[in-house]
């Protein structure tokens, strides 16, 4: 991928993020419980790679993002190298290469949701949030706000996402009571 | 805003029959509706006579490319020798699409029942439902669906009680429209980089994990079972226009559109009926300037040709433009047609896996010109540049993603010229006046 409006920017310094774990105290993921998930995934696949991204996103869900260590241990839970994984992180929007706010906001701002007001939506987080400009977070270290392509929700202009879930319809003068739903 | 609307009289509700009923969702609920009937009566036909049926209901592949379902089911090997495999591709990500969502959200058993049909007729190992990863929702519907589906034994080493083993699961994506491409959809099952393969060889012969495999899309795969219960002769006569065209589609509208959302009717239909009857026209006080019919990958058509044009692959076509996904964007008369470009252009700059040059060179460069034009640095040139570039773009990449980011490009520049022009020494403000 080219970067661009998708791939978020670090929490900044003196913003750190809280929704993912500092690194030196980030657990493994695929013991106990986790263990039993992965091997399950891996009866299903014909080759133990099919259950990369998967796997990833088992590492994510439990630190928040994929660090350097998530990395190696995806690397030695499927017998491939940390090179490899990372070069495949690192094709995916979704997966983060490094901490996020607490709420992670994806606006889309492509063409059928931009001609309906769209980057007014981004507008309006960036101000009801205090993060500077999309991409980055805000200074409590909450808010990432981050401008994404097409959602696939076009008929519901603008769709956002605020980590998992996914709300329809957002216009600009609907964001301050979406954030305060979240404070 | 918002779905599901009440059904329009004009509509022809197939696939999109029970959207909006919560309890169609559930395994109970599809039965009731008449699910399953079809998946029972395609365990009983021979593989070759359900591959025959659709075939000639002349079914199409409603992601995009509209390759005749049956003829590409047809292409696997009839003798297995190696395991076969199904794809089902729900990475719906092409600008102004967003029917596989609907499909997935409210009638997954739909889409589970036609899984289960074409993994039976090419003799599939597993079905790989490939989601994108933002549908959290349809992921999480479609998850309960399987499992119930297995629990009530619709899935699983004795389908249906017929002593076939059916299995279905679901791929979540990780955010990359490339991924929407067959090739691409494959190696990102496997564990790789979402890059598109170069083809021959083809999916029937090396698909995912090296194996034959068929892939078709959500709605394609979700027809089926309608085929199978009422019959291909059935099908084949929902047609208003080119006998080549058969059967129903939804058609995603959204833009700047009174009423969005998912309408079906059937193949022929006239765009300008669909727009203003159907979807309520455009909002007051505005007028039509243009729409995009098939998704954003496609020619852009001005009022004049939207409003004669007949919805189906031939009737689109004859308008220098394809009907694709079927997601229509609609954009009125205040909008600004350079800056849309640019944000269309920037879309596939973002999304380019950039394996190939033309493609990873090309969209970037297309939108720096178009920015440079936005911000009243273009120069006169910059138009036929910009010509010369998406030619350059088009037909000389693995795949079709660098033709994609070509098409509205020149179909605007073509269509709206005057409106590139008059940014050409100006700013945005004196350009808009």
């Amino acid at each position: 991928m080219s970067g661009g409006t998708g791939a978020p920017q670090p929490a900044g310094t003196g913003a750190r993020g809280h929704g993912g774990t500092e690194a030196t105290e980030l657990p493994r993921v695929f013991e106990g419980e986790g263990r039993k998930k992965l091997d399950a995934l891996l009866a299903k696949y014909p080759a133990k790679a099919g259950a990369l991204l998967p796997a990833l996103w088992m590492v994510q869900e439990a630190h928040g993002w994929i660090s350097p260590a998530g990395m190696a241990e995806v690397a030695e839970a499927l017998s491939l190298t940390p090179a490899y994984v990372k070069g495949v992180v690192t094709f995916y929007t979704m997966y983060h290469q490094h901490p996020v706010g607490k709420y992670f906001v994806q606006v889309c701002t492509t063409t059928p949701c931009n001609v309906c007001g769209a980057e007014g939506v981004v507008e309006a987080f960036l101000k009801a949030t205090g993060a500077r400009a999309a991409g980055e977070t805000s200074p409590d270290g909450k808010w990432t706000i981050v401008e994404v392509e097409c959602l696939g929700a076009c008929g519901f202009a603008t769709p956002v996402m605020i980590n998992d879930e996914f709300v329809e319809s957002v216009t600009a003068a609907s964001v301050p009571a979406l954030v305060a739903r979240y404070r | 805003m918002g779905y599901p609307h009440p059904k329009h009289p004009k509509e022809t509700p197939v696939v999109s029959a029970h959207f909006g009923e919560a309890e169609a969702r559930t395994y109970d609920g599809w039965v009731k509706r008449g699910g399953y009937a079809a998946l029972e009566k395609a365990l009983g036909m021979p593989r070759e006579q359900v591959i025959e049926e659709v075939k000639a209901s002349g079914l199409r592949g409603r992601g995009g490319a509209g390759f005749p379902a049956g003829v590409k089911w047809s292409f696997m090997p009839k003798q297995k020798t190696k395991p076969h495999y199904l794809c089902c591709n729900a990475d719906e990500s092409e600008p102004g699409t967003f029917k596989d969502r609907e499909i997935m959200r409210w009638t997954p058993h739909q889409l589970i029942e036609g899984c289960a049909i074409a993994a039976y007729a090419i003799q599939a190992e597993q079905t790989f439902i490939y989601i994108r990863g933002e549908f959290t929702e349809p992921i999480a519907v479609m998850q309960q669906a399987l499992e119930e589906a297995y629990a009530k034994g619709v899935l699983g080493a004795n389908a249906m009680g017929k002593g076939v083993r059916i299995d279905v699961m679901i791929h979540r994506g990780a955010g990359a429209y490339i991924c929407g491409e067959e090739t691409a959809l494959m190696n990102s099952i496997e564990g790789k980089r979402g890059n598109p393969r170069i083809r021959p060889p083809f999916p029937a012969a090396v698909g995912v994990f090296g194996q034959p495999t068929t892939i078709n899309n959500v709605e394609t795969l979700s027809s089926v079972p309608h085929i199978i219960n009422r019959g291909s002769a059935w099908y084949k006569g929902l047609c208003l226009s080119n006998p080549k065209s058969t059967g129903t589609k939804l058609f995603s509208i959204c833009g700047t559109v009174a009423k969005p959302g998912n309408y079906e009717v059937t193949m022929g239909f006239p765009l300008k009926d669909l727009l203003y009857d159907v979807a309520g026209g455009l909002p007051p006080g505005r007028k039509l300037k243009a729409v995009i019919p098939g998704g954003s990958s496609v020619p852009i058509l001005t009022a004049a040709e939207a409003e004669d044009t007949l919805l189906d692959y031939e009737g689109c076509v004859a308008k220098g433009t394809m009907l694709g996904s079927g997601g229509m964007i609609v954009l009125d008369d205040s909008v600004d047609m350079v800056y849309q470009v640019m944000r269309l252009a920037k879309f596939y700059a973002h999304e380019s896996c950039a394996q190939c040059t033309q493609c990873r060179e090309g969209t970037a460069w297309t939108v720096k010109i178009l920015q440079r034009m936005l911000g009243g640095q273009g120069k006169a040139a910059d138009l036929d540049l910009l010509l010369d570039l998406s030619e350059q773009m088009t037909g000389r990449t693995i795949c079709v993603l660098s033709d994609s980011c070509a098409a509205p490009v020149v179909s605007a520049i073509r269509k709206f010229r005057p409106e590139f022009e008059k940014y050409i020494g100006n700013g945005r403000a004196a350009a808009r006046a």
